[in-house]
């Protein structure tokens, strides 16, 4: 967590131009301005380049917010 | 201007905004209305797409079509893409939206029916875009599908899907090459190059219907924009190469002429040859050659003198070897070709000679090429410098145009006075009104003529079309020869008729004929052709840019009397009563209109 979490959020900042943005392991596309559909799909294509893991279907199905994305992540890298 | 190619896909991505903003901040950029029909999710390569064309100098509107319907918007509910009013469209299709795929049972005679059912989709989609609007139109032809279901025999049985979209390919080129204003991209060529095990994206697809990896995105929009330039007459015109490590192996000077590797006797001497080979290629389908070399001169020439030296003296538009700094050298040789130095492509296997020259002439493109000869012409080729629109005679004869320039004007040198100089010319032209023949060229010249242009503005060939038809407009071309060789179409004159005035809209001319008298003889014609319509006075308008200070008093030169300043700075309005014109042109012999 520690380890992904600033890199995740600097992703975010970056796709979202929100340079100051604060996440949590709360947020979601409901609490975070201009996380839509589109910049969802650059969120995950970045994370999945950045550290140069592949989600399968399942798990961006059940991914509900930054908490979930940062542990698939994590667990992801554990796996490599 | 920012350099994208140093950027890879993730950080185009992720910096995308940041990027927007930076790049659009540019002054200057030319709108650009652009239409995606896609069938499949297209955000991804619009915003690409975006980045690309605004460091390409322009700053585009997008209309996209809604996920997947691009034969419904194209065909049936087209108002919103006719109100857009669009200047590009692009239709990008992939093998998943093919419909009419044979069945296994599909046997040799039935298969050109399922070839003519999807073809005849397409045609309905172009048929409908040509109708509704007056652009250009790239269509994506097809990458072979991710599966071959029957193994080899995917590419030779009948029911063979590869086999299928290899015959649907041949089909939209020949489309293609009879429809003027469909322009098809080769996907199939850029999925191969960078294999489709690379380009379809199915965790993306199933997803977000994206069907393409980003990588395979970031190539299909550079291969866009490098068209899209092409079409605006923005492509590279000029190759300057170095020579030694460049164009042979070792240095000429140190080693002497017997020692340099080229030829076939070495593998080092064959791939040297090899790059010669490519060079001569794009020298042969009009890009010109231009030598830029630390060198002595007579040294520097006695090389391309070797007998297995593909390249000669003659294939060079412009050849300079002496120790002085290379963008000096390379600004010299775009004054003497009179070409925009933006239009310039710099090879050489020096990284310090590259970085000086991009840093001091930054207009001009510098791949990174390294220094391994066997690569020089690949990285070249990546970066889509000299992506052609269309093959017109003109280019083809390019080169032997600028050849013969340098013979006229050493010949200049021996004649008493200029008028002397222009007689022995023997110059003959053709000025008449637009025929469809030359459309392509004379938008061809709109787009690309920046120097001897009163107005700079461009047009589409179905532009130039629309107003060769009507008659509210008179236009004309020049094509100009000469004893040494046809200079081919070379200038363009366009007014409208308002009341009893002609408004000169446009006027240019190729530099390759300046100093020729050509403008008089343009006058001439043009005075005749308003005659005929019963005005009484010609109003011309000088726009300054950049680049076309040179024509600033061409209306002056031309016996106009100026009219008034307009209300863009620098600019100005010129009129010329026509009632009692007489004929000038002394030196040139117009030829009779074929066509009367």
């Amino acid at each position: 967590m520690d380890d992904v979490f600033p890199e995740v959020q600097e992703i975010f900042r970056a796709v979202l131009d929100q340079p100051d943005l604060v996440l949590t392991r709360e947020s979601s596309a409901s609490t975070v301005d201009n996380w839509d559909s589109l910049a969802h799909v650059d969120i995950i294509t970045a994370v999945q380049s950045r550290f140069k893991v592949r989600f399968a279907l399942s798990d961006l199905d059940r991914m509900k917010n930054v908490g979930d994305l940062i542990d698939l992540t994590q667990k992801k890298l554990e796996m490599k | 201007m920012l350099n994208l190619d140093s950027y890879s896909v993730e950080d185009l991505l992720l910096k995308r905004r940041s990027l927007h903003r930076q790049l659009s901040a540019v002054e200057g950029l030319r709108e650009l209305r652009v239409a995606v029909l896609g069938g499949s999710s297209t955000n991804e390569l619009v915003n690409l797409l975006e980045l690309h064309l605004l460091s390409s100098g322009f700053r585009p509107v997008f209309y996209t079509s809604e996920y997947g319907r691009f034969y419904e918007e194209a065909v049936h509910d087209v108002q919103a893409l006719f109100d857009f009013k669009p200047e590009i469209i692009y239709l990008h299709t992939s093998y998943r939206n093919v419909e009419n795929l044979p069945p296994l049972s599909c046997t040799e005679e039935d298969l050109p029916s399922y070839i003519s059912a999807e073809l005849k989709r397409y045609r309905a989609i172009w048929d409908s875009l040509e109708r509704i609007a007056n652009c250009q139109i790239i269509q994506n032809n097809f990458e072979m599908p991710p599966h071959a279901l029957l193994g080899n025999m995917d590419a030779a049985a009948s029911a063979g899907a590869s086999r299928f979209y290899m015959l649907l390919n041949m089909a939209f080129a020949q489309e293609a090459a009879q429809r003027p204003r469909l322009f098809l991209q080769d996907v199939h060529g850029l999925s191969a190059r960078i294999g489709l095990r690379h380009w379809f994206d199915w965790n993306r697809y199933w997803s977000y219907k994206l069907l393409l990896m980003p990588d395979a995105n970031l190539e299909l929009t550079r291969s866009l924009t490098s068209i899209i330039k092409a079409m605006f007459g923005r492509s590279s015109k000029v190759l300057v190469l170095d020579l030694d490590n460049t164009l042979w192996g070792g240095v000429i000077g140190d080693d002497g002429v017997d020692r340099i590797q080229i030829g076939r006797e070495t593998a080092v001497a064959e791939a040297y040859t090899a790059f010669q080979e490519y060079c001569l290629s794009l020298r042969n389908r009009g890009i010109l050659l231009a030598i830029c070399s630390k060198n002595e001169d007579e040294i520097a020439k006695s090389g391309l003198n070797h007998p297995s030296s593909i390249l000669k003296l003659e294939h060079f538009s412009c050849f300079k070897a002496n120790w002085r700094p290379k963008h000096e050298n390379i600004r010299e040789i775009a004054e003497e070709l009179s070409l925009g130095i933006d239009s310039f492509v710099f090879v050489d296997d020096n990284p310090a000679e590259r970085e000086i020259v991009r840093s001091q002439v930054p207009a001009v493109a510098v791949p990174d090429v390294g220094s391994d000869v066997t690569r020089y012409a690949e990285i070249i080729e990546r970066g889509r410098y000299f992506e052609p629109a269309a093959l017109l005679r003109e280019d083809l004869q390019r080169a032997e145009l600028y050849a013969s320039n340098s013979r006229r004007q050493t010949e200049q040198s021996r004649f008493a006075t200029y008028g002397e100089y222009l007689d022995s010319l023997e110059m003959t032209a053709e000025i008449d009104r637009f025929k469809p023949v030359y459309l392509e060229r004379i938008a061809q010249l709109t787009n690309k003529t920046n120097q001897f242009n009163l107005t700079t503005r461009r047009y589409t060939p179905s532009e130039i079309s629309t107003v060769a038809d009507d008659a509210n407009h008179i236009g004309i071309y020049g094509k100009l020869g000469d004893r040494f060789g046809d200079n081919g179409l070379v200038s363009v004159v366009l007014g409208s008729v308002k009341a009893s005035e002609l408004h000169i809209d446009l006027w240019l001319m190729s530099c390759r004929v300046l100093k020729r008298d050509m403008e008089t003889a343009m006058l001439d014609v043009l005075v005749a052709r308003a005659k005929e319509k019963q005005l009484d006075s010609i109003v011309g308008y000088y726009f300054p840019t950049v680049k076309n200070g040179m024509v600033a008093d061409h209306y002056e030169k031309l016996g106009f009397i100026p009219k008034s300043t307009y209300e863009i700075p620098g600019s100005s309005v010129w009129s010329l009563v026509i009632k009692d014109y007489q004929p000038r042109n002394r030196h040139i012999r117009i030829l009779e209109p074929i066509n009367g």
